[in-house]
């Protein structure tokens, strides 16, 4: 069958089982607005108020569901507003297909109305991207661009179309839905390795990332670290992947993460790592990280092993296949001393966080308001965050109950994320959608509350506001002497009218109680809701790995 | 870690904007190259990469897998130790009659040809290994270089290995 560009663009991203999008319109992609009008019973656009917007949720829809999320944006500003949401996908290997318009064949590269470079632009922010410059072109480009997004690692790819490929016309032929590449299976002599590695351990830690998130294996995981006696912490980006519920689970590890799965993990002679990379704000000084472990890595990504730790033992495939071989050749054994060098930590850990807890007398804080999200919240809840004390709170207090509840920007550490991503999460998944965030970070993509209205997205925002820019003032407190540089937000802001504006329910929170009644109320009212709580601008984020400092440098208090 | 130089021969898809996505690569993750060269092979939807660079074992490692992760990359190998190297250089150089023997006598040491001669300085061609190249460069200098350019260096493995066999 004959169709334009336009069509066959959109008839291919039905093809690929596409059934939400997120946009802006613009002159070079009024055609592609064109299909998606006529094929509007096949395919959902979502209109956000900024292409930045429509990037984070297209990313939100992605990491709630494990499916390629897509937007589209016009040439020129439009692409270029995608920019910081195509790195924040590609920072935490999150397959995205980013589409934009582009002035004509005829005039690329004339610096025409609108015009840029944005395959030049992306190139080091995709995993892929393409140009396409024929019609006959577009349709496999499409479908390799989902191919390549969701393979091995995963990762955001750009597609910029001419405006002449949009309007040419040429046939198109469906084709099924492109598959994922398979991953190679590691080689039987290293899985035997392996084996023998966590065979010969007396203190074992399972080290779980964003790589094992999506695969369904937590509960495997946690029967695993039964079987050979280990404890398992998680980076950030590996929140989610295990139920929390277990006892050997202490958290995530690093910069900000629990004492005991920060220092358990230092303290271990082997660390199987599945999915991480072992970022700087995970590891604080390589040179001092884990010195006495060994280290088994499991990765899809070749590059990984070695980058940033050495380690003993790199698998590099399928790591589901791999830790489901490890675990089943591994024999069973206790390690006794261990668990209970692990009970001390963690209680030395509750001790002091229940010092630090007593010593607040602030009316409300941030610990409290998350006891009562967790008392509150329903079965499924999908929770995103922005960037800055607020996030790492979450990582520190939430209990996620099932993978893919935790929508955060990990790598990229991407402001204004927050909004955009939850409601992609809450368009993908129709589930309970809370968003943490700052007065810093919500400052800086609000204008998305308007589509949150629209579109009746019911995402409750808990707002912990404390009228300054917390995790750099609580840098600045540490270690610049307390000289708050533009870290104090001088505003007049009032959220509750803000979100009545916007036609969103508001409410100011000033202590627990008020808290828990607004928040009970708002996520039950089935419309956006803005919960304005008032902490105290001192709160700090604790433990703390200072940058690129070793474990022994934490900081667990801090004197008045 | 010991610093080597090594060679690396990497096989791309022979398509507009290659070459940006293999240098920008390099440029991004902080990896300096001495030299690189990019020419068509004996498959026409292939061209061939060579880069010389110095580094430890984690640069090469690195450098390989990252290159290994662009698409359009299809192949990438570091060469044997002592793999065939040549490099093409035109040098033009002050043709002075006090000087003209000197250069001459190098010209045929050197098995280099004069490809242009004029009464003012004379161009010359040489081939050969870089550090062939370097001496000759080196023997010119008193005679005063006008202008030079290199190519920088191809290489193939010795014997019948190729990328695609090894």
């Amino acid at each position: 069958m004959q169709l334009t560009g336009a069509q066959i663009l959109i008839k291919t991203l039905i093809e690929q089982g596409v059934t939400d999008v997120f946009g802006y319109p613009g002159g070079q992609v009024i055609n592609i607005y064109d299909a998606l009008y006529e094929y509007k019973d096949e395919i959902n656009h979502v209109l956000t108020a900024h292409e930045q917007g429509a990037s984070h949720a297209a990313d939100g829809y992605s990491r709630a569901t494990g499916k390629v999320g897509v937007c589209i944006a016009t040439s020129g500003p439009g692409a270029t507003n995608l920019v910081t949401g195509i790195a924040t996908a590609m920072l935490d290997s999150i397959p995205l297909v980013a589409i934009t318009g582009n002035v004509p064949n005829s005039l690329i590269g004339k610096d025409s109305f609108q015009e840029i470079d944005i395959t030049g632009v992306t190139l080091p922010i995709t995993k892929h991207n393409f140009f396409v410059k024929r019609i006959e072109d577009l349709a496999d480009t499409v479908r390799e661009a989902f191919a390549i997004a969701k393979s091995g690692r995963p990762g955001p790819v750009l597609i910029d179309i001419p405006k002449d490929v949009q309007v040419g016309r040429y046939e198109y032929v469906a084709q099924p839905v492109v598959e994922k590449k398979p991953l190679p299976k590691v080689k039987d002599s290293l899985i035997d390795e392996a084996v023998k590695l966590i065979a010969e351990a007396k203190k074992p830690y399972i080290y779980v990332g964003g790589g094992a998130a999506g695969l369904g294996m937590g509960k495997d995981i946690v029967a695993f670290a039964n079987k050979i006696d280990a404890v398992i912490g998680c980076s950030f980006m590996g929140l989610s992947a295990v139920p929390q519920e277990s006892e050997r689970f202490l958290g995530m590890q690093g910069m900000h993460g629990h004492y005991a799965s920060s220092m358990s993990q230092n303290e271990a002679d082997l660390i199987l790592a599945v999915g991480v990379r072992f970022s700087d704000r995970a590891t604080g000084n390589v040179s001092k990280f884990a010195k006495q472990s060994k280290i088994i890595q499991l990765d899809p990504d070749q590059a990984e092993v070695n980058k940033n730790v050495r380690v003993d033992l790199g698998l590099v495939g399928d790591v589901y296949d791999s830790f489901h071989r490890i675990a089943e050749k591994c024999a069973a054994k206790s390690s006794p001393e261990w668990i209970d060098r692990v009970r001390q930590l963690k209680a030395e850990e509750q001790a002091f966080e229940a010092e630090i807890a007593a010593a607040n007398t602030a009316p409300i804080t941030p610990k409290q308001v998350f006891d009562i999200i967790n008392a509150s919240k329903p079965a499924g809840t999908i929770i995103t965050t922005d960037v800055g004390q607020h996030q790492m709170w979450t990582a520190q207090y939430v209990t996620f109950d099932r993978p893919r509840r935790f929508v955060s920007s990990g790598g990229l550490g991407t402001m204004g994320f927050g909004l955009g991503a939850a409601m992609g999460a809450y368009v993908a998944t129709k589930d309970p959608t809370i968003l943490i965030t700052g007065d810093g970070s919500f400052g800086m993509n609000l204008n998305e509350l308007a589509t949150a209205v629209t579109y009746k997205i019911p995402v409750v925002i808990v707002l912990l506001n404390n009228g300054v820019l917390g995790m750099v003032r609580q840098w600045q407190t540490l270690f610049f002497g307390k000289r708050y540089s533009n870290t104090v937000l001088e505003r007049k802001t009032d959220f509750v009218k803000l979100a009545q504006a916007f036609g969103a329910d508001g409410y100011l929170a000033e202590t627990p109680v008020e808290f828990k009644k607004a928040f009970e109320k708002a996520i039950v009212s089935g419309k956006p809701t803005v919960i304005d709580v008032r902490i105290d601008k001192d709160e700090l984020v604790l433990p703390m790995l200072p940058p690129g400092g070793a474990i022994s440098d934490i900081i667990t208090k801090v004197k008045a | 870690m010991e610093n080597n130089k090594f060679v690396i021969a990497v096989y791309v898809d022979n398509q507009a904007g290659v070459l940006t996505r293999v240098t920008g690569m390099f440029t991004r993750r902080g990896f300096n190259i001495d030299a690189l060269t990019v020419g068509e092979t004996e498959r026409p939807e292939y061209s061939r990469i060579t880069i010389c660079m110095s580094g430890d074992k984690y640069v090469q490692e690195q450098l390989i897998n990252q290159l290994k992760k662009l698409l359009v990359v299809k192949k990438v190998e570091v060469l044997s130790d002592e793999p065939i190297k040549r490099e093409l250089m035109l040098i033009k150089v002050k043709n002075e009659a006090e000087n003209r023997q000197e250069i001459m006598t190098a010209v045929d040491v050197f098995r280099a040809s004069v490809i242009d001669y004029s009464t003012e300085g004379m161009c010359i061609e040489v081939t050969g290994n870089p550090s062939k190249i370097d001496a000759f460069v080196k023997l010119m200098q008193p005679f005063g270089i006008l202008e030079m350019c290199r190519t920088g260096i191809v290489a193939l493995d010795r014997g019948t290995v190729t990328l695609f066999n090894k």
